[in-house]
């Protein structure tokens, strides 16, 4: 039996009266890739938001390590979480974003070696030392000193990448990293992101257009629709053979698109 | 200190709120010439001669350097000397209506300038006429952007008003000051007109913000 | 609006030297301007540098996370954008005094100025911080910034680049406002000038050479301004 790393227990989230995630239920074990894929406004996204505590959910529980994330015991009882408990739990988790969010005042090195520093209580020099190996690991290494203003989209998200790895978390969360990137940077940042899943064997949840790149480097797929699991698996089931007639709906307006 | 309500209201208050009216008349009476002056001045800018648009964009940098206080008194000592005889009134709408100008003018430019080019090459490739190009195109989104601005400069050019007092405009704080001498009671007048001038402009930044959020649910396009 | 406030400067230095050439009359009421120009110069550099800190604090203020500082903030906004400057200048001097406080007219002056002008300037610092986009937020939460370092390493920074066109702004305001210290009886550069023009009636000489000394400091505010954003742009890389 592998060890369960994340799990979701009908978790619910809502804005106003629209209901975006409907009681998820999705358990991650240690070390497996799980990519969600699945139309715009389907709750993608907000599955990852609520797991890096960005919102705040309504109803259910998520646990990292058997530990409840947004809740956490206290003399047997679940009370709200204290932000000492947010923050100690979401060291084990660092997210990529769609918009890179690098800090544009800093330098490339200072993106991957302050937040290590200022958060952790990592030592500078020893910071700076890693810093410059992870970058040297997504291939940036010589473009410690730019500004991120002066990189590419595909650089910037490979130095974002760098800087969520520098804060040595156990777990990756990719939102859509490759949507904001021209078409001719995608293989970079793919290839990236691809060494991570297999070399490093990190537990990974991303959400994805990518459905080829998904297909390539998941354990599971999960399709997602109006906040909910449609279907479950791996890619050779979910993305060569859906059974779901939504999943066919969907993957061929994709092939088609393609 | 002692504040007397009696004073407050058989004394102060029916000797300044006439001020306040002056107030009001110097403020819209000026804003009309404001917009005006800003209409031409911003023409000028935009002018094809790059002369004409040099000048008008010197001379609106060289008015927003320059105090209020300046321009009011070099009109009211100039005037004269060139045999112009206005009344003190008139010389202060005419010194705040050219003095808001220079920024009446950035205001509306800034309102054209947010209206995508694409909108004037658009209606170009659609063969509108001049006329119709500024009348269903560019005036209905650049007015979006332009009449929150020139409320607040409505709004800053009525907080200005007080400094015709220097030249003798029967306005508020003129008033207060009169009553002041008159009285040497500071306190109940000073607070009247700084009470007024704090109601009325909140009422008017509200009546602002109500317009401009109208405009917002009418204009969906403004974003 | 962008070009170099030198350019500007050259022409008018010669312009004044001109000025001094053709028109001698100048040289008589000149002194009495320049003393004029110290006190402008006296009130409204420590106005601008109280302005800026109250900006700052009541700026932060408006957007903390506890009541009574948010409302305290949006309270002194308000009253002190609402009302005139003459009016709070009046006030200080003139009625404070009433309730046992009892300032210098340069304290007042100091003190009303830098009241008003912050005001605005908190409102510009307030919107300067909330235009940070919100990934810059998120990114924090996620890399677990403390509040503390969130703030002053990621957001302020950014805010400050975003405030400095707005910022120079004000501060020529500011230095406008300085013209109405006459009010509580400090002989400015434009009471100087007024004066001067009542003794010697040569109107239109003190008034250019006045219009020309505002607009000499406000060029100097602008290109500071200017270089102060260059120099970020070029530290941000996006030049």
């Amino acid at each position: 039996m592998p060890n369960e790393k994340i799990r979701f227990e009908g978790v619910t989230k809502r804005y106003g009266a629209l209901t975006v995630l409907d009681k998820l239920d999705l358990s991650i074990n240690e070390g497996e890739v799980v990519t969600i894929i699945g139309p715009s406004g389907s709750g993608k996204t907000t599955v990852l938001r609520c797991l890096m505590t960005l919102e705040s959910i309504e109803d259910g529980v998520i646990r990292i390590d058997g530990e409840p994330l947004n809740m956490m015991e206290r003399d047997g009882t679940l009370v709200p979480a204290s932000t000492g408990h947010l923050r100690k739990m979401r060291r084990k988790l660092g997210m990529v974003f769609q918009s890179f969010n690098l800090f544009p005042h800093l330098t490339v090195l200072q993106n991957c070696a302050e937040p290590p520093v200022l958060a952790l209580g990592v030592k500078r020099d020893e910071a700076r030392k890693r810093a410059q190996e992870l970058l040297e690991m997504v291939g940036m290494s010589d473009k410690h000193a730019h500004y991120p203003a002066q990189l590419s989209g595909g650089q910037q998200q490979r130095v974002a990448i760098a800087r969520t790895l520098a804060m040595q978390p156990d777990i990756l969360v990719f939102d859509e990293p490759t949507s904001a990137l021209d078409p001719e940077t995608i293989e970079e940042v793919t290839s990236v992101i691809r060494a991570l899943a297999v070399k490093h064997s990190y537990t990974m949840l991303m959400v994805t257009h990518q459905i080829d790149f998904a297909h390539d480097i998941s354990d599971r797929i999960c399709f997602f629709d109006k906040g909910r699991i449609v279907e479950q698996g791996p890619p050779a089931a979910v993305i060569d053979a859906p059974s779901e007639a939504r999943t066919q709906q969907f993957l061929s307006k994709v092939a088609q698109a393609r | 200190m002692d504040w007397r309500w009696d004073f407050t209201f058989d004394t102060v208050l029916p000797r300044i709120l006439p001020g306040l009216w002056v107030t009001v008349e110097v403020t819209f009476l000026s804003f009309i010439l404001t917009l005006v002056l800003g209409l031409v001045l911003m023409l000028a800018r935009r002018s094809r001669s790059r002369i004409i648009s040099f000048a008008a964009g010197e001379f609106i940098e060289f008015m927003r350097g320059m105090p209020l206080l300046v321009v009011i008194f070099f009109l009211f000592f100039l005037l004269p000397e060139v045999n112009i005889y206005l009344a003190p009134f008139w010389t202060g709408v005419l010194a705040m209506g050219i003095y808001n100008a220079a920024p009446a003018a950035e205001i509306m430019r800034g309102g054209l300038q947010a209206v995508p080019k694409g909108q004037w090459e658009a209606a170009h490739a659609l063969n509108y006429s001049t006329y119709r190009t500024w009348r269903n195109v560019i005036l209905p989104q650049a007015i979006g952007p332009v009449v929150p601005g020139l409320g607040n400069l409505l709004i800053l050019a009525f907080k200005e008003t007080p400094l015709l007092s220097f030249v003798a405009v029967p306005e508020m704080p003129d008033a207060a000051r009169r009553i002041a001498s008159e009285t040497y009671r500071f306190t109940e007048p000073l607070t009247v007109v700084g009470i007024l001038f704090l109601i009325l402009s909140l009422a008017s930044a509200l009546l602002i913000r109500l317009v401009e959020r109208h405009m917002l649910t009418e204009n969906r396009y403004a974003k | 609006m962008q070009r170099s406030p030198i350019v500007v400067l050259v022409p008018i230095a010669f312009l004044v030297g001109l000025y001094f050439a053709v028109f001698s009359s100048v040289a008589e009421f000149l002194p009495a301007l320049l003393n004029g120009l110290t006190v402008t110069i006296k009130v409204a550099v420590p106005s601008v540098l109280l302005a800026y800190l109250i900006s700052v604090v009541a700026g932060l203020g408006r957007l903390a996370p506890i009541g009574p500082v948010r409302w305290a903030s949006a309270i002194y906004i308000e009253v002190f954008r609402g009302v005139s400057l003459l009016v709070i200048l009046f006030w200080l001097y003139f009625v404070l005094p009433e309730f046992g406080l009892t300032m210098s007219a340069y304290t007042a002056a100091l003190l009303g100025i830098s009241l008003n002008a912050g005001a605005y300037g908190a409102e510009i610092v307030r919107g300067a911080v909330q235009a940070v986009p919100k990934g810059q937020y998120e990114a924090c939460t996620t890399l677990n910034y403390p509040v503390w370092h969130k703030y002053t390493r990621i957001i302020l920074p950014q805010a400050l680049v975003i405030a400095v066109p707005a910022m120079t702004n004000m501060t020529i305001e500011l230095l406008k406002g300085t013209a109405l210290v006459s009010a509580v009886t400090l002989v400015d550069l434009t009471a100087a000038g007024v004066r001067q023009n009542q003794m010697t009636y040569r109107t239109v000489e003190i008034f250019s050479v006045l219009a020309l000394i505002y607009f000499c400091l406000a060029q100097v505010v602008r290109f500071s301004g200017v270089r102060i954003e260059q120099f970020f742009n070029r530290h941000l890389g996006a030049d």
